[in-house]
């Protein structure tokens, strides 16, 4: 059972229900609390554990990441810029760790596109983008829409090439 | 309109006092019987002494009396008395409201029936403004907070009795007393509705989340308790305020970076659902 919640620490904040990239972190309907709906599907990629503001959320690893039993806990302290691990070994040896997750306080540093410099026709025609999709249409034509893409819109929101 | 004197008015219209106190003292009683029954059904706190031990066994130093008086008292002026427990400033203002509102609204309903005056115009209107806080509070909350609404994006309509009797009695109480009170009907369909709503959040306590004002004290305290005896429920206790830790090779990228790096992903709430 990879990641499971306490309940007791848990406050139904949400923020695992956001962060987690297989959509399997959600609130239980009668508890209003957080669980795992398919432990199977998780990676344990600590995504949520490290989200969680009341460190609620612990792993229970898989042999493969923590073949003898130990514990590994982490805390990601936002307001630092740093994560801290914690491994616990089964005859009782701790290791510590310490990293930065930011060398910039957050959201300084976020570029803005509308003003980066148009990609050239070099890079336009560079082999780099031989394997990207016609669509992207990285050349000086008009506006691009759908029909200039020569596509068209089917029930559910998806698109088709209409040919 | 919060110098109306409901209860008084109750009295009058023929109910004494000694009814409306076996009535409180029912409700007490349901509260007590169904918070013990909750307790057992949940096993929580047998959970929570087994857990208490096994932490006690990887606690790193003992803590004096003296410490564990410090812990309970900061627990209490922190997590207690102001929600420390919420990051979120607006959810915690919502659960401050709705927290004093129940303690102003049940305290001067306590004081007024039990001191068999229900004109009294000081608990009168702390009774009202305790109902009014409390009606904002659930109300608030049930549109704004509510975790399936906040977090996963469900109707703030949808209802489901078991999962919502808690939130749902509360707003009912506070709403149907205040209704009660304006129309001034003591013994009309507005009193029906109050005493409705009381048995449903007083009886309803096994199922609802009604027992967490219990039991969120005790878990505060012993989550301060594990991280002052150096436990932590085996989470890092190092941190980058230490100077050891600023001398790690890992953290030399942070040599110059200020101490307060703002926030990250809770910059916004979690509401991408």
């Amino acid at each position: 059972m990879p990641t499971f919640v306490y309940m007791t620490r848990c406050d139904g904040c949400g923020h695992c229900v956001d962060i987690c990239p297989s959509d399997i972190m959600h609130i239980d309907d009668k508890y209003r609390r957080a669980y795992n709906i398919e432990p199977n599907m998780c990676w344990e990629c600590y995504s949520c554990v490290k989200a969680c503001p009341h460190q609620a959320i612990d792993v229970r690893g898989y042999a493969d990441f923590a073949p003898l039993g130990h514990s590994v806990r982490t805390i990601r302290d936002e307001e630092k810029g740093t994560i801290a691990w914690r491994v616990k070994f089964r005859d009782g040896r701790v290791k510590n760790f310490l990293s930065p997750i930011t060398t910039q306080p957050w959201g300084t540093k976020i570029p803005d596109f509308r003003n980066e410099a148009e990609p050239s026709d070099e890079m336009r025609n560079s082999e780099l983008l031989a394997f990207e999709p016609k669509y992207i249409r990285m050349d000086d034509g008009g506006l691009h829409t759908l029909e200039s893409n020569k596509l068209s819109l089917k029930a559910g929101g998806e698109y088709h090439e209409s040919l | 309109m919060i110098t109306n004197t409901p209860i008084a008015a109750l009295n009058a219209a023929g109910i004494s006092y000694d009814t409306m106190q076996t009535y409180v003292m029912v409700m007490v009683a349901l509260v007590i019987v169904m918070t013990i029954a909750d307790m057992l059904h949940k096993k929580s706190a047998k959970f929570f002494f087994e857990s208490a031990d096994a932490a006690k066994k990887n606690a790193v130093k003992s803590i004096s009396a003296g410490e564990k008086m410090g812990i309970a008292a900061s627990t209490i002026a922190t997590d207690v008395v102001t929600s420390g427990e919420f990051h979120n400033p607006v959810r915690r203002i919502v659960h401050l409201l709705t927290m004093y509102g129940f303690i102003l609204f049940n305290a001067s309903t306590a004081a007024m029936v039990f001191g068999a005056n229900g004109a009294d115009a000081m608990w009168t209107q702390v009774w009202h403004v305790g109902a009014i806080m409390l009606a904002i509070g659930s109300v608030w909350f049930w549109f704004v907070f509510k975790v399936d609404v906040a977090a996963e994006g469900n109707s703030p309509f949808s209802i489901d009795i078991r999962r919502d009797i808690f939130s749902l009695s509360l707003m009912a109480t506070s709403i149907t007393a205040l209704i009660w009170s304006f129309n001034g009907n003591a013994m009309g369909w507005e009193f029906a509705l109050v005493i409705l709503s009381t048995a449903s959040l007083f009886g309803g306590v096994y199922w609802s989340k009604f027992s967490h004002m219990f039991f969120k004290p005790f878990a505060a305290y012993d989550k301060r308790i594990r991280k002052a005896d150096g436990s932590a429920e085996n989470l890092p206790t190092i941190t980058r305020d230490e100077p050891e830790q600023q001398q790690r090779h890992s953290m030399e990228l942070l040599v110059d970076a200020p101490m307060d790096m703002g926030l990250g992903i809770k910059r916004e709430a979690p509401k991408h659902y």
